[in-house]
């Protein structure tokens, strides 16, 4: 039975009453207890440095060149916090409705409550460490909106904002690393989870310039490890980005949760050709001050400027007024893909719609003109301002964009897409963060917990440091005071030695096929299956045939796949091929997930299961639950659930008309 | 914006690993669209040594989208190539015409050891860091976020100088190897920043004490830095740094 270990109490005291009663473990014994942190994203290095401040001693790893690296460094739109600085009717109850509500009422409730009672203090933390938010001319800081909400509770740092929150938990993570509390390990994989007498006791790592394998015995382990939107082989996320952490502690018995639970960003730059490596998001922030529209009429090939305002279709704000270009993501990427299937694209694939940011920049012009007491402004005037005051709010954003597809966004409106971006799903923990295998936990975005089946924005960043600043100090110790009399295991331990065996004969496996195709020739194949039949829209015919396609797929990468140079020296193939493994065996139970799964939610969209406006329908009566797989076997997967129960948050049909 | 499709020569830098010989290798290639960023022309033509049964070319990148600091390359002399203010993962193929002929190599510095082919290690930028950048804050001891004002331009050039992505380009492209950019870049957000007052004088010295460690050569002006840096960090952050540095090395006892 799946325990979620909830305290008792009403909502808004558990968290409380939890950290007045859980054990601690005192400063002598924490010197003597070690934690293994592998990835060193917000959640991995916030929980870094907080540990190691705390006493214990830390190794955390990565797999880049520097912890400063991970993936969160790219987030660009910003974070929420219910600090209410605008008055504008926030508070933590707000924060926590808006999160249960956008995840469409599959998320647990006492979680979510407890994320929005810490976010305040993240952003205290942050600027405390000297991360520069952007602020007003008052000196105090600013807010602007994100997707799902109609307060203005996000902290941002122009579109960089996961990169001076990351550099700030990174620089923590240094000063501890200085210290002497926390030893980094770079450029290092892991690729097992080591479990004695049914507790997480270490990891096999490979040294990525080596390639030798290192044994790690930590008394807990913590993956922070990401998500893996990579399984679609196109997403915004980093190139690294991977699921094979989570998977090896999956099929050491950690639960996977709601695998198809992923997440497709309404605003990216669309693909330009066969040649395309990732994909590029503009940032929600821009659905602030950005129109997004299509033309009226069908196959219009027209210039945007020569599409005059009455035949321009924007289609959000017809479709729902009350949030207009604000509505959540999955909604948004829906509404655009509707549109684009009906033959009201735009750009030469027609696999695209308008970003247009005319509207907003002539009103900044006008705001500014009249601060700046200039009457009557010429039109030049007025856009002149206007421009710099969007350059101001998403200068790196435009640079992108215009690097990336050589037009201009001052001057022509973007062409966006919708693309995989993030992923609800993962590994099950408990209220602590704990999974199923006892002394293994998992933070930010590789665990499942915090966002039901559809994430809002600027909510992961959020996640990823109250996982590891706030939450997992307390509930670690919580676990370790336990722990205290565990001598640390020898690395010759029969369980290290055969962790060690399984992960070489692994590589030897990988290394020996000598086979005719690429790595990146499968990854791409099986992105393919999934983005066409596990991806904005599903059904079961789909899902059934994705299912022996990637089996199929997988049987030819074993068969098939070449990977060049050696094994033990720097070989990027390896790391590469060792990845796409894992994603062949997750797209599996994600299809699994996504079959089981006969309603629509959030992110996940079963075909057979819409409103007669082709809205996402809920099924409460039968899936008010978190699927939770255990991995029996290859391509065997028993489903375990957990039920969801709403005390403060009612279901009801998600509105945001 | 037109499309068009081009061959080139390429001269890669390969070395199998740190101790190795490297030499250039030449590889023509063809059809590559103009739109492709200069990391996808890498991909095809690392996919057409792999089916040749050759090794591909070893290079970092992971987010591609020109803030993660991982990529890399020094193209045609020049680090990240020609576009001002660009990664490698940005520039795109449209900066080149069809018949070009394009050298490409790693960031060459003593203190940045090749690990292979266009990789190399940039560990000593994380040692920098340890020595001095941070504000020395444990979790939990932050004040309400709002009681530090900080006046919106100071918070502005903060920003501008935190916006350095720790690639290294600013050492690749000194004829010193100087890490001078990089560091004066972290000490300036901090020095502008209330919460970086206190421990304003010992950040520049460990910081720069490091520096010197590393074995990165000292700044003589030349401002290739700035030119080559993709996030546009301005010397003025350097000249910060010194101001620090000076008055730090006078008033600073320990
Ligand atoms: C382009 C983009 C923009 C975004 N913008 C926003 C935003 O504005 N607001 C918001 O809230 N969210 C945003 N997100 C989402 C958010 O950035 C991520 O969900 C979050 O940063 C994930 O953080 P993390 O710490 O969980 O993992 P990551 O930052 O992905 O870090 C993973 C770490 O694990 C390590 N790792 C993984 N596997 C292994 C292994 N096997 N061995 C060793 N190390 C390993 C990696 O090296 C890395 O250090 C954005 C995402 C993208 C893609
Ligand atoms: S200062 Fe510029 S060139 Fe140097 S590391 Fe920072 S971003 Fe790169
Ligand atoms: S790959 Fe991240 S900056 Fe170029």
């Amino acid at each position: 039975m799946l325990n979620s270990k909830i305290p008792a109490g009403s909502l808004d005291k558990k968290w409380e009453d939890y950290k007045g009663h859980c054990k601690l473990v005192n400063p002598a014994n924490k010197r003597n207890m070690e934690v293994i942190i592998v990835g060193t994203g917000l959640a991995g290095a916030s929980a870094a440095a907080s540990l190691g401040e705390l006493g214990y001693k830390v190794k955390a790893f990565c797999f880049q060149d520097s912890p400063r690296r991970a993936h969160s460094i790219a987030a660009q739109g910003g974070i929420n916090a219910a600090k209410n600085y605008q008055n504008d009717g926030d508070s933590v109850f707000r924060l926590f409705y808006d999160t249960v509500k956008g995840g469409d009422y599959r998320a647990r409730e006492a979680n979510v409550h407890r994320l929005a009672e810490v976010s305040g203090n993240i952003i205290d933390q942050c600027v405390a460490q000297g991360v520069p938010f952007a602020r007003e001319y008052g000196g105090l800081l600013s807010n602007r909106s994100f997707g799902g909400t109609q307060v203005q509770r996000t902290f941002y740092a122009a579109g960089q904002t996961g990169q001076q929150l990351l550099l700030g938990a990174y620089s923590a993570l240094e000063r501890q690393v200085a210290l002497g509390n926390v030893t980094m390990y770079n450029r290092h994989e892991m690729l097992d989870i080591v479990v004695i007498d049914g507790k997480a006791r270490g990891i096999i790592a490979r040294d990525l310039i080596t390639g030798k394998l290192e044994r790690h015995f930590g008394h807990a382990v913590l993956l922070a490890s990401g998500g893996y939107g990579n399984v679609f082989y196109l997403s915004t996320n980093a190139m690294g980005s991977n699921v094979t952490a989570a998977w090896k502690a999956t099929r050491k018995g950690a639960f996977f949760g709601n695998p198809c639970y992923t997440q497709i960003h309404p605003t990216c730059i669309p693909v330009s050709g066969d040649h395309q490596s990732k994909l590029t998001l503009m940032s929600e922030s821009l659905r602030n001050d950005g129109r997004i529209w299509v033309p009226k009429k069908q196959n219009d090939t027209r210039k945007p400027s020569d599409i005059p305002e009455d035949e321009r279709d924007y289609y959000l704000e017809r479709r729902y007024p009350a949030f207009g270009n604000l509505v959540p993501r999955d909604v948004a990427s829906r509404a655009a893909k509707e549109r684009c299937d009906a033959g009201y694209g735009v750009g030469s694939s027609k696999q695209a719609v308008y970003l247009d940011f005319a509207f907003n920049m002539d009103r900044y012009g006008r705001i500014e003109a009249s601060k700046r007491q200039i009457s009557n402004p010429s039109a030049d005037e007025i856009r002149k301002l206007g421009k710099e005051v969007v350059a101001e709010k998403y200068g790196n954003l435009f640079d992108m964009y215009a690097k990336i597809t050589g037009e201009n966004p001052y001057e022509v409106p973007m062409r966006i897409y919708p693309a995989v971006h993030y992923t609800m799903g993962g590994l099950w923990v408990d209220y602590e963060l704990m999974t199923t295998v006892t002394g293994l936990y998992a933070l930010g975005e590789a665990n499942f917990s915090d966002h039901g089946a559809n994430r809002l924005g600027a909510s992961a960043l959020m996640q990823g440091l109250a996982d590891g600043y706030f939450v997992i100090p307390y509930t670690l110790g919580n676990y370790l005071a336990g722990e205290i009399g565990t001598k640390a295991y020898s690395l010759d331990h029969p369980a290290f030695i055969e962790a060690e065996k399984n992960v070489q004969s692994t590589i030897d496996k990988l290394m020996n096929i000598k086979g005719t195709k690429s790595v990146d020739h499968f990854h791409k194949k099986l992105g393919k299956i999934m983005w066409d039949k596990c991806g904005m829209a599903r059904n079961e015919q789909g899902l059934k045939e994705a299912i022996v396609e990637i089996q199929q797929l997988r049987a030819e990468f074993w068969k098939d796949v070449r990977i060049p140079g050696d094994a033990n020296e720097f070989n990027p193939e390896l790391e590469k091929a060792g990845r796409v493994a894992d994603f062949l065996e997750l797209g599996e139970l994600m299809c699994v997930d996504a079959l089981n799964r006969r309603e629509s939610c959030g992110g996940h969209f079963r075909e057979e299961s819409q409103t007669d406006e082709g809205e996402a329908q809920r099924d409460d009566a039968n899936f008010s639950y978190v699927s939770a797989w255990e991995y029996k076997g290859e391509s065997q997967f028993e489903l375990h659930k957990e039920a969801l129960e709403f005390v403060e948050c009612k279901p009801t049909q998600r509105s945001y008309k | 914006m037109e499309h068009y499709n081009m061959n080139l020569t390429l001269k890669v830098w390969r070395q199998k690993n740190a101790d190795a010989q490297g030499k250039f290798e030449t590889y023509p290639v063809s059809g590559i669209s103009s739109e492709m960023s200069f990391l996808e022309m890498f991909d095809v033509l690392n996919e057409r040594l792999i089916n040749e049964g050759k090794e591909p070319i070893a290079f970092d990148h992971d987010c591609r989208e020109g803030i993660c600091g991982a990529c890399s390359m020094h193209i045609n002399g020049r680090a990240h190539g020609p576009w001002a203010g660009t990664t490698t993962c940005q520039l795109h193929m449209r900066a080149f015409k069809d018949g070009d002929t394009l050298t490409v190599e790693p960031w060459r510095a003593g203190s940045f050891p090749v690990v292979k082919d266009l990789t190399v290690d940039r560990g000593a930028f994380d040692r920098i860091i340890e020595a001095g950048g941070y504000v020395s804050v444990n979790t939990g001891n932050a004040q309400d976020a709002n009681n530090i004002l900080v006046p919106k331009d100071d918070a502005d050039a903060a920003f501008a100088a935190a916006a350095c992505i720790g690639c290294g380009a600013c050492v690749a492209a000194c004829k010193n190897s100087s890490a001078m950019l990089f560091v004066s870049a972290k000490v300036s957000q901090l020095a502008l920043l209330p919460q970086g007052q206190p421990e304003k004088k010992s950040r520049a010295l460990n910081m720069i004490a490091q520096m010197d460690k590393e074995g990165f050569g000292s700044c003589t002006n030349t401002g290739a830095c700035e030119a080559e840096c993709p996030k546009e960090i301005s010397l003025t952050n350097i000249a910060r740094l010194n101001r620090e540095y000076i008055n730090a090395g006078f008033t600073y006892e320990k």
